[in-house]
């Protein structure tokens, strides 16, 4: 376990090395910023003012080196836009995208998980027949699209539900968020959804596929034949043993969840994380693009430590240790 | 005498061979389904749509010359103020006739999805099958980088690769290429390693044929299979994909509007309730998509592969 620990840990510190000098100088290499940010009724004097104090004047390694530098110390730069600390920026927004991609896990897992087992013990039913087709389709729709549309029924034409925005903030146990007010709810349930569908229909496809091999083992029969009654067969023996592949693929694919944030927070103006990395790519905001890039990558290094540990915890076969990476 | 019942055998065997050939046995499983029947037949429709457009489009929607801003956000089966042509179903805010743009743009949606898919289907082809063959060192670097490029979602990496490469329909399929040939690369490798192991391998290395005859002609082959279905499966992806990026404004540049941008374009006059312009390029996208993935649903099932996924 240490050993895999301390291995992983040398290679995240190695991806984030190369992932960082890569977006910046990929990022350094598009556009340059001053165009956007300084008028162009700026003398020359202003511009070369502005220009230092963004720290365009230096040569492309120097700039990197100090970026580093600074990164260590926990500093990404400033925004050239908001003039704030890039870093903070995008920790003021990241619990906006965390609650949205909380809510549609939790959707994924608490409507996928009863539809795919509905399905898996009626295969050729009507229901569990159209519970299938739903996935496929759940699969093929593209996400900003299936967004565009529920705010189209929901929000123009029936008026249920608001289409942007992320609501008024009800603060429980000192954690701030939406889920904690009516409106905040009415604001989370359409973008919660609009991400969740795809994870649903991962879900209900997987469920179902447990479903149908666990149903034929011999503990089932077993259960049965000792006279218990189906609904604890189902809820208890079955759900048990069909739950771990489920709950780890749900675990890999949290990251993705957090990554297609961006396109659901672009749809429903939902203030996270996403919607900044979109909007400062627009107008080239160089910190802040590089700041999150560094940041997601953090992130996905930790969600996927998080989630080899669980897994080994969750099923005792898997040993950390003989895992090559 | 033994030689001649031998030859005979043989002969007949081939025989049999040719009246139940690996293609046609395929072919007459694949019609098994109708809904993969349903799916090649929708997708070949929109195949033929696409790449005759300019030919059934009632306007060349990329002309600007031929728009007229008068004509713009008419609702479906609107008559052009100007020139008396029919919007079947309606006009964007440019003035532009959706059809003729939903038309042009699966030409720009298919030729993206179909070229990344044969690039990165080559790319990671010949990375895996060297990563099977020569196994070792060359093996644990081809699969260590594999398997940290598939640690991130694919989304991720696009947009990070156009928000340094910029704008264009040639950045869109170099982004989608990098994001796509992970999955060949460890698809064929699975495979090849299954095959490195059988006996045909080892008799075509005893004849002293070269390495890369004998993983391109002897191996390849056998490794088609599995190679197909994550090939239909990826198309269906790229399109998803590449829309997504330009309806993030990533992708394809404004003056040729792919699908994703045609509804983008539409984002902004849904809320007033002018939906056409956002729900009919939506719809061709989905029928696209559907399509490939009911063909693809069906070929796993018919050339069974262990796609490790």
């Amino acid at each position: 376990m240490a050993v895999f620990l301390i291995r992983r840990l040398m290679q995240s510190v190695i991806v984030i090395f190369v992932m960082s000098l890569l977006v910046f100088s990929g990022v350094f290499i598009v556009g340059n910023p001053v165009d956007i940010f300084i008028s162009d009724e700026a003398d020359f004097e202003e511009r070369e003012r502005a220009i230092r104090a963004m720290g365009l004047d230096r040569p492309f390694h120097m700039q990197y080196l100090i970026f580093i530098r600074n990164a260590v110390q926990g500093d990404m730069g400033k925004s050239f836009a908001h003039g704030e600390s890039a870093l903070r920026l995008i920790a003021e927004r990241f619990p906006a995208t965390m609650e949205l991609a909380l809510t549609a896990m939790a959707m994924a897992i608490f409507i996928g998980i009863p539809l795919g087992m509905w399905a898996g013990l009626r295969p050729g039913s009507l229901s569990g027949r159209s519970i299938m087709a739903g996935s496929i389709l759940g699969f093929s729709l593209p996400t900003f699209w299936v967004g565009l549309m529920l705010i189209m029924i929901f929000a123009v034409m029936l008026g249920w539900l608001p289409s942007t925005g992320r609501g008024e903030l009800g603060e429980f146990l000192g954690i701030r968020s939406s889920a904690f007010t009516l409106d905040g709810l009415k604001h989370l349930v359409m973008p919660a959804f609009n991400l969740a569908l795809f994870k649903m229909s991962l879900v209900i496809r997987l469920t179902r596929a447990g479903m149908r091999e666990t149903l034929l083992q011999d503990y089932v029969k077993f259960a049965r034949a000792k006279g218990l009654r189906t609904r604890r067969v189902i809820g208890v023996h079955v759900l048990k043993n069909i739950l771990i592949p489920v709950l780890t693929v749900l675990g890999l694919e949290f990251g993705s969840v957090v990554a297609f944030a961006v396109v659901t927070e672009t749809v429903f103006a939902w203030p996270g994380m996403g919607k900044l990395i979109i909007d400062s790519l627009a107008v080239l905001d160089r910190p802040i693009v590089v700041a999150y890039l560094v940041f997601i990558v953090f992130l996905f290094i930790f969600i996927n430590l998080v989630v080899d540990i669980l897994y080994s915890v969750l099923d005792p076969r898997v040993r950390l240790g003989e895992m090559k990476s | 005498m033994t030689t001649l019942t031998h030859g005979t055998e043989a002969e007949s065997e081939q025989l049999g061979a040719a009246a139940h050939s690996p293609l046609r046995r395929f072919i007459s499983d694949f019609g098994e389904s109708r809904l993969a029947m349903l799916g090649l037949t929708v997708f070949m429709a929109i195949v033929l749509l696409a790449v005759f457009a300019p030919l059934i489009t009632p306007q060349n929607p990329y002309d600007l010359a031929v728009l007229d801003i008068m004509d713009g956000r008419l609702p479906p089966g609107e008559k052009s103020l100007g020139t008396g042509m029919v919007f079947w179903l309606g006009t964007d805010d440019m003035g532009r006739d959706m059809l003729s743009g939903i038309l042009y743009g699966l030409r720009i949606s298919l030729m993206v999805g179909v070229m990344s898919m044969i690039v990165a289907l080559t790319i990671g082809t010949t990375v895996g099958m060297m990563a099977a063959y020569f196994g070792g060192r060359v093996d644990s670097i081809i699969m260590r980088t594999v398997d940290m490029q598939l640690s991130f979602p694919a989304i991720l990496i696009a947009l990070i690769l156009l928000a340094v490469l910029g704008q264009g329909v040639d950045k869109v399929i170099i982004a989608l290429i990098a994001v796509q040939w992970a999955y060949y690369a460890r698809t064929v490798r699975a495979t090849a390693l299954v095959e490195r192991g059988k006996e045909y391998i080892e008799a075509a290395q005893c004849l002293a044929l070269s390495p890369a005859r004998i993983v391109f002609k002897h191996m390849l082959p056998n490794c088609m299979p599995p190679l197909i279905v994550v090939g239909t499966v990826q198309v269906a992806h790229a399109i998803a994909l590449e829309a997504t990026l330009s309806f993030l404004g990533l992708g394809l540049p404004i003056t040729e509007p792919s699908l994703g941008l045609l509804i983008a374009n539409g984002y902004e006059y849904l809320l007033s309730g002018k939906y056409w312009i956002s729900v009919f390029p939506g719809i061709a996208l989905l029928i696209t998509i559907v399509s490939v993935n009911l063909m693809g649903d069906h070929l796993r099932d018919v050339l069974n592969p262990r796609l490790q996924r």
